[in-house]
C-alpha cells in the first residue's frame, strides 16, 4: 500500500497522473494546465512529466478547447479539458451541449467522445463574479453527458480516474472550496474495488430525515447532521456523486426509511437539481412521505458579491432551518 | 490548509503556490512550433523579424520596426510621418501626473490586496501609458469598454478610484453607471466586452452621433471567438470602433506564442481592416494612434486595431506567482522601457518640468493613495437583502418571495449575535 495524506487538488492531481501513465492516449488540456500547473495546481508537474503534446496550453477560447478535444476524441483520444473557473464553461457551451453530448447518438454509437470536462465550481472562496457559479443544471438538462461531482479526496482521486476510462461525455464538478481538505489516500488501490462511479453513498446514516447533497454542500450538511445530533434528531446524509445517470435506488431507499427529504445545493433553487429530485421522490415515495421535499439552496438570484455570500450559500444554520421545517409540516 | 471563507481566499491560493521557482526552461510551445512547421501556412509569410518578435525570451526589449513610437525610453522626441502630435508644455506635464497618480492607486489596491481589504486586485503596472495615452484620446462622447485591468482608463473617464475596488472587495459587482462616464462596467469574461462595444457602436453609427468607441482587450482575448466575431461584426458594419489590445505579452502563464504565430495587429487586414503596433510604453505614441483612429472611426472610415506593445510587470493577479512561469531577466529588460521614467526624462531634458514639479506630483500621489485607503476601508459591506435587488425591472413574486423569507430567516437569528 501507497498510502499519503493529500488534499482534494492533489488527489485528482494524482489520479491524473495514473490515468496518464495507464493510458497514453489520455490528455489535458486548458489554459494555463502546463507549467503553471492550472491556477488551482491540479495539473502540477504533469507537464513536466508527461511533456507538451499530452499537456496542452490551449489558447485562451473555451469553445476552442471542447471543439478541439472532441476532434481529438474522434481520432482516438481521451482528452482531460480543464475549465479555468465555471463562469467560463458558458463559451464552451455550444460546443459541449450541441456536440459533445449528442454526437454519438447521431452516429447511432459508431463515435463515441470519450471526454471529461473539469470544472471548479462553487463559491465560498471570496472570488469576484463568474468565479462561484454552480451550473450543474445547464449540464444535467442535457441528455448525453454524464454529470458528477466529487466531494472528498478519496472520491476525486478515484472518480476522476474513473471518469476517464468512460466512453462517454463527463462534466466533472470540483468543488473549489474543498480542493485543501485533506484525506489519506491508497495511491496504489485496484480501481476495481472503488465505490462504482454512478452510485451515490449513504456518508452517515440516520433515521429521521435524509438530506441529499453533492460536491461542496456534503461537507456543510455532515457539519449540520453532526450538530443535529445533539438536539436528538438523527439525520442520513447521502452524497450523490453522479448527478447523470442518478442512483435513484439509494435515494428512494434512504427516503423511505426516513419519510422525510431535503436537499441542499448551491445553485439558485428555481429549476435547480433539487427540482429534479423533488419532483422524483414524490413521484416513487409519495406514500412514506411525512413532508413535502424541501430545499436549501442557493437564492434564484445571480451570485452575489462576495461579501455577501455567506449568506447566500446554503450553510449549516439553513440545513437545519430546512430540517425544522420538514419536521413542522 | 484550513478554508476561511471570506476575503482571505487569496492567501490560501498563495500559500498553495509553494515556493518552486521557474528553472530555466525551454520556452513553451517549442515543441509543437518545430513539429508543425511541416506545411505551415504562416511558414513563408511573416519574416524571420516578425518570429523574432513573438518567440524571443526578451519580448521586444529591442523595439521591433513596425512600432510606432514618439519618445524612446531615454526621453528623446521622435517624428512619425502618419503619426504627427503637437503637445503643449501642459498638456505633457498633465500627461506624466495621470500616469504618476494611477500607478499610486494601483500600488495602493495592491497593499490593501495584501492586507486582506481587496479579495483580489489586477495591477495595471507597466501598462499605464497605454491606458493613460488612449484614454485621453477620448473625447466625452465616445465610449469605452474596458476588461478588468483599466484603472488607468478609468481614471481619464473620471471614475474616482475607490469605485473600481467595490469588485475586488466583493461589496458590488460594479459601482459605477457606465451611462455617467461613457466607461462601461468592468467585464471578467474574456472578450465579450469586444462585441458589445461593436454594437454599441453599430448604434453610434445609426445615431448618426460624432463619436465613436474604443474596445479594450488583452493578447489572450484575441484567441476568443467573441474577438474575432466582434472583427468581423465592425468591418462588416464599417462600426466607428478602436479595438485597443494592450500586448503585455502575457496570458496569466501564457506567452504570447501561446495565442499567435504574427504580431497580433495583422490580424487586423485579415478582417478588413487596418491594424498597427504602438509602443505601449509610450504615452505619446498611444496618445496620437488612438486619437487618429478614433478620428477615423468618427468619420466613417471604419474601425482600427491597435496593438499597444507592452509589459505586464506585476502578477496577473495578486492571487498569481508569475516566478513559476517567466523569467525575472525579462522584467529587468522592460523595466528599462518605463512608461513614466521616459516622460520624466523628457520633461527634465527639455526643462518643462523641475523638481518642484515633480515634488508636488508625488505630494499629490501620496495623498490620493492615502485617500483611497481611507474610503476603501470606509466601504461598508452591503445589506444582505440586496442580494434580491435589481434582478429584474419589474417586481418579481418569486424574488420577492424569497427576499421575504430571508429577511424572516434572518430576524429569527436576532440577540443572536449572528
Ligand atoms: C472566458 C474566460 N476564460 C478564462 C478566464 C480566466 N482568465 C482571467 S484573465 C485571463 C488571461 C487574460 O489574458 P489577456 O487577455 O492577455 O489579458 P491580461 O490579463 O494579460 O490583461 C484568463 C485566462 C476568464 N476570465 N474568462
Ligand atoms: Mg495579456
Amino acid at each position: 500500500m501507497k498510502t499519503a495524506t493529500l488534499t482534494m487538488a492533489r488527489s485528482i492531481n494524482e489520479g491524473l497522473r495514473r490515468a496518464m501513465e495507464e493510458d497514453p492516449k489520455v490528455l489535458i488540456m486548458g489554459e494555463d494546465v502546463g507549467k503553471l500547473g492550472g491556477v488551482f495546481r491540479v495539473t502540477d508537474g504533469l507537464q513536466k512529466d508527461f511533456g507538451e503534446d499530452r499537456v496542452i496550453d490551449t489558447p485562451l477560447a473555451e469553445s476552442g478547447i471542447i471543439g478541439t478535444a472532441i476532434g481529438m476524441a474522434i481520432r482516438g483520444y481521451r482528452p482531460v479539458c480543464e475549465i479555468q473557473f465555471d463562469g467560463f464553461v458558458f463559451p464552451a457551451a455550444n460546443q459541449i451541449i450541441t456536440q459533445l453530448a449528442k454526437m454519438p447518438m447521431r452516429s447511432l454509437g459508431a463515435l463515441r467522445l470519450p471526454v471529461v470536462v473539469r470544472v471548479p465550481c462553487g463559491g465560498g472562496i471570496g472570488a469576484v463574479e463568474h468565479h462561484s457559479e454552480s451550473p450543474e443544471s445547464y449540464f444535467t438538462h442535457t441528455a448525453g453527458l454524464r454529470v458528477m461531482a466529487c466531494a472528498n479526496p478519496l472520491d476525486a482521486y478515484t472518480m476522476i480516474q474513473q471518469a476517464i476510462r468512460l466512453d462517454d461525455p463527463v462534466i466533472f464538478f470540483e468543488p473549489k472550496r474543498r480542493y485543501w481538505e485533506k484525506a489519506e489516500i491508497d495511491l496504489g488501490m485496484d480501481l476495481r474495488e472503488a465505490w462504482p462511479v454512478d452510485r451515490a453513498k449513504v456518508v452517515r446514516e440516520g433515521t429521521d430525515v435524509t438530506v441529499l447533497a453533492y460536491g461542496p454542500m456534503v461537507k456543510t450538511v455532515l457539519d449540520a447532521a453532526a450538530a443535529a445530533e445533539g438536539e436528538g434528531r438523527s439525520l442520513e446524509v447521502v452524497d450523490l456523486r453522479s448527478l447523470n445517470p442518478l442512483d435513484t435506488e439509494t435515494v428512494f431507499r434512504s427516503v423511505r426509511k426516513t419519510g422525510r427529504c431535503v436537499v441542499a445545493h448551491e445553485a439558485p433553487t428555481y429549476s435547480g437539481f433539487g427540482a429534479e429530485l423533488a419532483a422524483r421522490i414524490t413521484e416513487h415515495c409519495f406514500y412514506s412521505l411525512e413532508a413535502p421535499v424541501l430545499r436549501a439552496c442557493g437564492f434564484s438570484t445571480p451570485y452575489p458579491p462576495s461579501r455577501l455570500e455567506e449568506h447566500y450559500l446554503p450553510d449549516l444554520d439553513r440545513v437545519l432551518d430546512a430540517v425544522d421545517r420538514s419536521f413542522g409540516w | 490548509m484550513p478554508l476561511q471563507i471570506g476575503h482571505t481566499h487569496i492567501e490560501l491560493i498563495s500559500a498553495n503556490m509553494t515556493a518552486d521557482a521557474a528553472v530555466a526552461p525551454p520556452r513553451a510551445g517549442s515543441a509543437w512550433k518545430s513539429a508543425g512547421t511541416d506545411g505551415d501556412p504562416v511558414s513563408d509569410g511573416p519574416d524571420a523579424q516578425e518570429r523574432h518578435v513573438t518567440i524571443d525570451a526578451s519580448r521586444g526589449a529591442d523595439a521591433p520596426p513596425e512600432l510606432v513610437q514618439l519618445l524612446t525610453p531615454e526621453g528623446e522626441r521622435l517624428d512619425h510621418p502618419d503619426y504627427h502630435i503637437e503637445l503643449t508644455d501642459d498638456e505633457v506635464r498633465g500627461l506624466y501626473r495621470d500616469l504618476v497618480l494611477v500607478r499610486r492607486v494601483d500600488l495602493e489596491a495592491v497593499a490593501l490586496q495584501r492586507q486582506g481589504e481587496l479579495g483580489i486586485w489586477a495591477s495595471l503596472l507597466g501598462q499605464e501609458a497605454a491606458q493613460i495615452g488612449s484614454g485621453r484620446a477620448l473625447t466625452d462622447r465616445d465610449m469605452a469598454f474596458p476588461t478588468y485591468r483599466e484603472h488607468g482608463v478609468a481614471w481619464c473617464r473620471n471614475v474616482d478610484p475607490v469605485k473600481l475596488l467595490g469588485l475586488f472587495r466583493g461589496v458590488n459587482h460594479g459601482g459605477w453607471d457606465p451611462t455617467e462616464h461613457n466607461f462601461h462596467l468592468y467585464t471578467i469574461v474574456i472578450g465579450s466586452q469586444t462585441l458589445h462595444a461593436t454594437g454599441y457602436a453599430m448604434g453610434v453609427q445609426r445615431d448618426g452621433a460624432d463619436a465613436a468607441v474604443i474596445a479594450y482587450f488583452g493578447d489572450g482575448a484575441t484567441s476568443q471567438g467573441d474577438v474575432n466575431e466582434s472583427f468581423i461584426w465592425a468591418s462588416v458594419n464599417n462600426a466607428p470602433i478602436v479595438f485597443f489590445c494592450q500586448n503585455n505579452q502575457w496570458a496569466i502563464s501564457e506567452p504570447l506564442e501561446r495565442q499567435t504565430r504574427i504580431p497580433l495587429y495583422r490580424r487586423a487586414s485579415g478582417f478588413g481592416f487596418p491594424g498597427l503596433r504602438v509602443d505601449g510604453n509610450d504615452v505619446f505614441a498611444c496618445l496620437a494612434v488612438t486619437r487618429k483612429a478614433l478620428e477615423d472611426a468618427r468619420s466613417g472610415q471604419g474601425p482600427t486595431l491597435i496593438e499597444a506593445f507592452t509589459y505586464r510587470m506585476g502578477a496577473h493577479t495578486t492571487s498569481d506567482d508569475p516566478t513559476r512561469y517567466r523569467l525575472a531577466s525579462e522584467l529587468e529588460a522592460w523595466k528599462l522601457k518605463d512608461p513614466i521614467e521616459r516622460v520624466k526624462a523628457y520633461l527634465f531634458k527639455n526643462q518643462i518640468a523641475g523638481q518642484d514639479f515633480f515634488d508636488a506630483v508625488d505630494e499629490e500621489a501620496k495623498a490620493l493613495g492615502r485617500d483611497v485607503r481611507r474610503r476603501c476601508l470606509e466601504m461598508p459591506d452591503p445589506n444582505p437583502l440586496a442580494i434580491f435587488d435589481h434582478v429584474y425591472a419589474e417586481p418579481h413574486a418569486l424574488i420577492d418571495e424569497e427576499r421575504a423569507q430571508y429577511a424572516a430567516y434572518l430576524s429569527s437569528f436576532e440577540g443572536e449575535g449572528r
